[in-house]
Formats: C-alpha cells, structure tokens, sequence
C-alpha cells in the first residue's frame, strides 16, 4: 500500500484492516469506538460492517466467519460492557485455537485509571484468555501492533487477539502511515520444524504397526493436510478416528473412518484407541472428553503425538514420540518414508464395533423423531458443500454423530468451552463467507434462548441460514446428567418455552414447526429448497438420551451402548 | 493427579522476556492457574540490552516444573523459560535490619564480623545493617539479632546466575539464523 499522510488513528485502523485482506467486521458501536465506525463509513465498499445484536453475538460470529474461511475473523466492539460482553466468546477461541481479532475501544489516555464511564481494564482481564493481547494509548502504535497482532492470531497454533484502543488514539493525526505486514517476531517462534530423529521413529514406529489407529484433530483442519492424511490412511491401511473438532477433514464415508473418538464418541473408535499397537494423534490435545480415564488411556499403543505447540506434548498423555510441528510438513515429511501395508483383520474389528453401534444404537435412533434422526435427514437433503453448525449438548452430539461429512463439509462448533449460545452468531459469520452452499445451524432450545437476539441480523441482512431447533423443552444434557448420576431428580432440567415459530415470524424469517416422523422428510426438504432464512423447529421425543457414552471416570474401552449394558 | 511430597523439588526459573508492560502478570497467571506458590520473584534487565530477566524461585515436582515452564515459554514475548535445581545456581538474597539501639551492647561488633554485615546507617534510636547471603545465612542472621529487637526487616528474593554453559546470547544468535534464512527462503520462492 502507499503510505498516507496526515490520516486520523481512526482511518489508520480501517487502512490495517483493508491491508490485511479483511473484508467483514461483526460489531457494535459505542461511545469509545465512534471515531472507527466513522472511517467505516467512508470504506463502505471495501469493509462489509455486521451489526450484531448483542457483543457476544460479535465474537461467536467472528469465530464462524475464521473457521468457516480459514482467515482470521475480526470483531469491534466498545469498552467497558462491550468489552466485558466478549469475553465469552474470546475464551472460546482460544480453547478451540480459532483465529480472532477483536478490537474494543478504550476510554481516552488521561481517564485510564480514573473509573471513568464505561472504562474497564479489559487487557487485564482478557489475560489468561487471549494468545495476545495489548493496549494501544497513541496513534502512531497503530500500524505495527495491528500488523503484529494479525500475525500472531493467525500463526502458529491460532488464537484470539485483542486489542485495546484509546479513543484519543483513534482521533489522533498521523503525519505518515506506513503499513507493513509482519512475519517474525523474535520472541515467537510459530511454526518449528519437525526433528528429523522424530520423523525418523514415527515412521519406524507406523512401519512396523500391526493394528495402528490414526486420531485427527482440529489442526488438521487447520494446517489443511487433509490430502495428506488419506493418503497416510491409504498407504498403512491404517483407520482414522476424529475429535469433535477434527471430524470432515476426512469423508465420513471412507471405509477407513472409524468415526468420532470421546464421551459420546462413536463405539469402534473409543474400542479401537484401547487395542491399537500404534495410536497417531495429529493436532489434537488430549482433552478430557476425549480420554476418559488418563490412566487407563492406550496404555498398551505407542503414542506419536504431532503437534504444533510444545507445550501441549506431554501436558496429558505422554507420547512415545513426540513431534513438534505443523500437522502438513510433518506428514509430508512422514509419507514418503512410509511403506505400504494391509490391515485387513484390523479393519474387519472396526467395523465388527460399527455394525454393533448400529444395530444397538443408530438404527433405533433413526426409526424415530429423535435428534440422530433428524440430523441424518438434513445430512440426506443438503445439496452442496454445507457448514454444520451446532451449538452445545445433545443436539451437538447429534449432529457430530449423524451428519454424514463429506469432503468440503465442515463442523463449527464449540468444542472446549462449551459455549451455549454459540450457533447462532456462529452460523451467521459462517455465512459471510460464501465458502458453504449452505449453512445449516442446528441448536436446543436451551441454547437457542441464550443469543437469541441475533435473529435481528439474520433479518436485517437476510442470511439465507438454515436453522434447525431440536426442542424437547428440556436441557436435554443436563437431563441425561440427572438421569445418570443424581436418581433422576430432573431438577431446573425443564423449561417452559414461548412458541418459537410465532417469534421467528415476528422476524419475518420463513419458519415451520414439525411434530411427527411423517412430516419431517418434506419438511427438511422445503427448508433446504427455500431461497434464504428458514426455521424448522422439531418436537424431538422429550426423554431422550444420547448413547452410547463413557461412564464418568472409566476408560474409553468402558464405553456403554444401551443404559443396560 | 495428587503430587507426591517426595517429589517436590526446589526450582529456580529463569525466564527471559522482552521489555512489555504486563509480562510480569501473563508470567504470574501461568503459576496461579496451577497452583503453584512463588517463593520469591526478582526482575531486572539482563545482559542484553531491552531484555528482561525474572528469577523466580517455587517447590513443585520436576512433570509439574517443565509444564508450567512450557507454558511460560509459550507467551509470545517470552524468549526463553529455563528451570534449574539447587545445585545448578549460584544464588544470593540481599536482607536489611533495623536494629534497636536500646539493647545494644558488647557483642554486637562480633555479630558485625562474623556475618560480615554493613552498617549502612547509625543514628540514636537505631542501626541498619545489611547481610549479602544465602537464605539460610539471612533467617541465621535474623534470629541472632532478635534478642536486640527488630524493628524492621526487608530481604530480596532470591538472585540467581546458572552453572551450565547455554548462554543467552548463543541462543540468540542461533535464532537470528534461523530467522534470515526463512526469510532467504521465503523471497527466494516469492521470486520464483
């Protein structure tokens, strides 16, 4: 870009973003960020600005906007309760490693410190949640902070960023503005390179595997080695298991696919983690939903754990082999020393598990109007590349566990945090981004009531998102929580719901309710068919548990597929 | 995860940052969330010029030791976190004393000797002393003064310098390095 002259802090921040290729900006104005939104104005065509209804709604949809596209998502907000409102979703990101830049305004220099109106110390508290975080007080900061903090989010294992921008800053002169974009940072080191040792004993170890099992992670998604990973798959004859966050970087429909591993993970996958020789994790972190019982997880495997961040090796389980690196350039450093192999009495196990887990718990789940069943028919009527974005709880789980991901597919979802409320902005900023056909939110109604308001932006810039309400009146997870380990005492599980199709119509978005298995075939098939915002509420069966699942504090081979088992 | 006594170690870790307002506190953050007591916390500028030194001195056991130095290094403008154990440092604590006068008598100047203490000040009601040590020495220090009445006390944590050879500035330049020729490489496939 060439540089500017005598420009105002607030247009040198819209000139960063341009230059950082950012063309969507979810926000809320406020007092303290004015100065931006009146640069906003004269960029209209450049920078789309998204007025979110609420600031949590500014961030979730930051963060389906950065999973969605790959790129780093941008959300503005004021300070102090617009600061405050998104810390939510900023902690979000950084236990999901999604991309984020958030921007709040800041009272002017002088008053920092003075509890002036609507002043709080947002880098303070945003701390312990973002990878980065910094308070600009003058204008001629801009430029390298903005540069350094795209840098930082994006790099790496990703995360959220947020800056602090004083209004006095924003209102500024600058005498030159000189963008440049930043890509080292002395006291960073993002990307490291495999060890060739390393590389050398995974291999060996794969080599020799005589059941080995593949688990991929969000970072492969992340890193994009999806080609690389089927191809692995292919080469060893080695099946692959996912992580809620990992699952459609490879086909669901690939013999190979073991499913999803976890607390409500597929059967073979959990079965197969606890039998397999060698166990390749790949971007992932080891969660507790994942493993179970640490001690009691793949004790009898060789571990390779490929990772981007050191600190994640070893921090839970540790591994055999340890390699620190982006998931691409180690496998690409991988295959070619990798010897082609048949596992055929391994895959026969795999899929002696899955045929067990439909016959004992998919194929009832599909004969009613339960949740599998109704994500499996929005999976059959999609047409074209779709984003799946659920929100937190059974219907999560269910649409993990029936949606049938195809290349391109993507899940969006809150993973570590678990944020109710997440879907619905989440959806909207996945929708910006054009790279899905369709976009399609599936929510509870617990979820549902958290973010609510955001229908207003569905609305007002007629997002053609598919939402897709499983309402049982019930906090269907919290339910099944009470039902398992408190006696049934299914106490603040219940909600007492407004008729959600009457306040999606007050919005004027297209909505229809569905009450019986008949009717949800066509049903579906109109919201897919319809050209913009559809809503379909589904009456799911009210006591409804999602199975099969780990107990608390057993081993992932401990896995129940019926409450009988 | 329940830490066994017999494992807990005394750390010293040493951890080399840029000069940022807050580092202090995304360091600090990294120990609360685990736990972890500090003993004692020193900062000052190192030999580098505009980079930071922090000794930090904790108990935990060695698994608990390298996460949380992992962690600190993994702040973005952390460059290095190292931990060592007792014998790995040479370390001093600078304590000063402020004796009442009142009680004062012969073997006071025997004491002065001894521990090798300076007086840094004398005036009617009271004297200051101050001991350059090692822990131990400080609290010896501070019970035999005791008798005389302290009326003030105030000590530094722990200074440390390490043993091993992996100096700062090796590490450094290894990672400039690294840094020219990524950045050979990237304008070298921009070019092509």
């Amino acid at each position: 870009m060439e540089n500017k002259f005598n420009i105002t802090g607030a247009e040198a921040i819209t000139l960063a973003l341009i230059e950082e290729g950012v063309d969507t900006v979810f926000g809320y104005p406020g007092g303290n960020n004015l100065p931006v939104y009146d640069s906003f104005y004269t960029h209209e065509k450049e920078i789309r600005h998204v007025l979110v209804r609420h600031e949590q709604g500014a961030v979730h949809a930051a963060e389906g906007y950065a999973s969605a596209n790959r790129k780093v998502g941008v959300c503005m907000v004021t300070s102090g309760p617009g600061a405050t409102n998104l810390l939510t979703g900023i902690a979000d990101a950084q236990l999901d490693s999604i991309p984020i830049v958030c921007i709040t305004g800041q009272v002017v220099k002088p008053q920092l410190g003075y509890d002036a109106f609507q002043e709080t110390d947002v880098v303070g508290f945003s701390m312990p949640v973002t990878k980065w975080n910094y308070q600009i007080t003058t204008a001629s900061e801009i430029a390298s902070v903005m540069a350094k903090a795209f840098y930082i989010a994006r790099s790496g294992r990703p995360g959220p960023v947020l800056l602090d921008i004083t209004k006095d800053a924003q209102t500024q002169i600058i005498e030159k503005f000189e963008y440049k974009k930043c890509t080292k940072i002395r006291s960073y080191h993002p990307k490291l390179k495999p060890s060739e040792t390393a590389i050398n004993e995974a291999a060996t170890l794969l080599n020799n595997a005589q059941r080995p099992l593949m688990i991929v992670g969000h970072g492969v998604l992340l890193s994009g080695c999806q080609d690389e990973v089927k191809e692995l798959s292919e080469k060893l004859d080695m099946p692959v298991a996912s992580t809620l966050l990992g699952l459609s970087s490879i086909e669901n429909e690939n013999p190979r696919f073991a499913g999803m591993v976890g607390l409500h993970g597929n059967y073979a996958a959990n079965m197969m983690t606890n039998r397999c020789d060698v166990l390749l994790s790949i971007g992932m972190r080891f969660s507790d939903r994942v493993i179970g019982k640490p001690e009691k997880y793949a004790n009898q495997a060789a571990i390779i754990h490929i990772e981007i961040d050191p600190s994640e090796v070893g921090k839970i389980i540790s591994p055999a082999v340890g390699v620190v690196s982006d998931a691409k350039s180690a496998l690409q450093k991988i295959l070619p020393l990798i010897r082609k192999s048949s596992h055929i009495s391994w895959l026969n196990q795999m899929r002696e598990f899955q045929q067990k887990e439909n016959e004992t718990v998919v194929n009832e789940n599909l004969s009613k109007l339960r949740m599998g069943k109704v994500v499996r028919v929005v999976s059959e009527k999609k047409k074209g590349s779709t984003a799946v974005v659920a929100d937190v709880g059974q219907n999560q789980m269910a649409s993990a566990r029936y949606f049938n991901f195809q290349e391109g597919d993507s899940i969006i979802t809150s993973g570590g945090l678990g944020t109710m409320g997440f879907a619905l902005p989440a959806a909207i900023g996945a929708a910006y981004t054009k790279k899905f056909k369709n976009v399609v939110c599936i929510m509870g109604d617990g979820g549902f009531q958290m973010t609510i308001e955001e229908l207003g932006a569905i609305m007002q810039y007629k997002l053609p998102v598919k939402l897709v309400l499983l309402n049982n009146n019930y906090l269907g997870m919290i339910r099944q929580l009470q039902d398992l380990y408190y006696n049934s005492h299914y106490y603040f599980g219940e909600m007492q719901n407004p008729d959600f199709v009457k306040i999606v119509d007050a919005y004027g978005i297209k909505a229809e309710r569905v009450e019986t298995l008949e009717a949800l075939s066509p049903a579906v098939e109109r919201m897919m068919d319809y050209d913009g915002a559809y809503f379909l509420e589904v009456r799911v069966e009210k006591q409804e548990n999602i199975y099969p699942v780990i107990p608390a504090g057993k081993a992932v081979d401990e896995m129940l597929l019926t409450p009988n088992d | 995860m329940k830490e066994k006594d017999e494992n807990i170690k005394q750390y010293t870790v040493v951890v080399f940052t840029e000069d940022k307002v807050g580092l202090l506190n995304r360091i600090t953050i990294v120990f609360t969330r685990r736990h972890l007591n500090i003993d004692s916390l020193t900062t000052s500028e190192s030999e580098i010029k505009g980079i930071f030194r922090y000794t930090i001195v904790t108990k935990t056991t060695p698994e608990m030791m390298k996460k949380a130095a992992d962690q600190i290094e993994k702040l973005t403008e952390v460059l290095r976190a190292f931990y060592y154990e007792a014998q790995d440092v040479v370390s001093q604590e600078l304590a000063l004393y402020k004796i009442s006068t009142a009680n004062i008598l012969t073997p006071m100047e025997g004491l002065i000797r001894d521990f090798n203490l300076r007086i840094l000040d004398i005036e009617k009601e009271f004297i200051i002393v101050e001991k350059t040590g090692s822990r131990k020495e400080v609290l010896k220090l501070f019970e035999q003064l005791k008798p005389y009445g302290i009326l003030q006390f105030a000590c530094t944590g722990q200074v440390a310098v390490t043993k091993p050879m992996k100096e700062l500035e090796n590490y450094l330049q290894e990672l400039n390095k690294a840094a020219e020729m990524s950045n050979k490489i990237r304008s070298w496939k921009l070019k092509n």
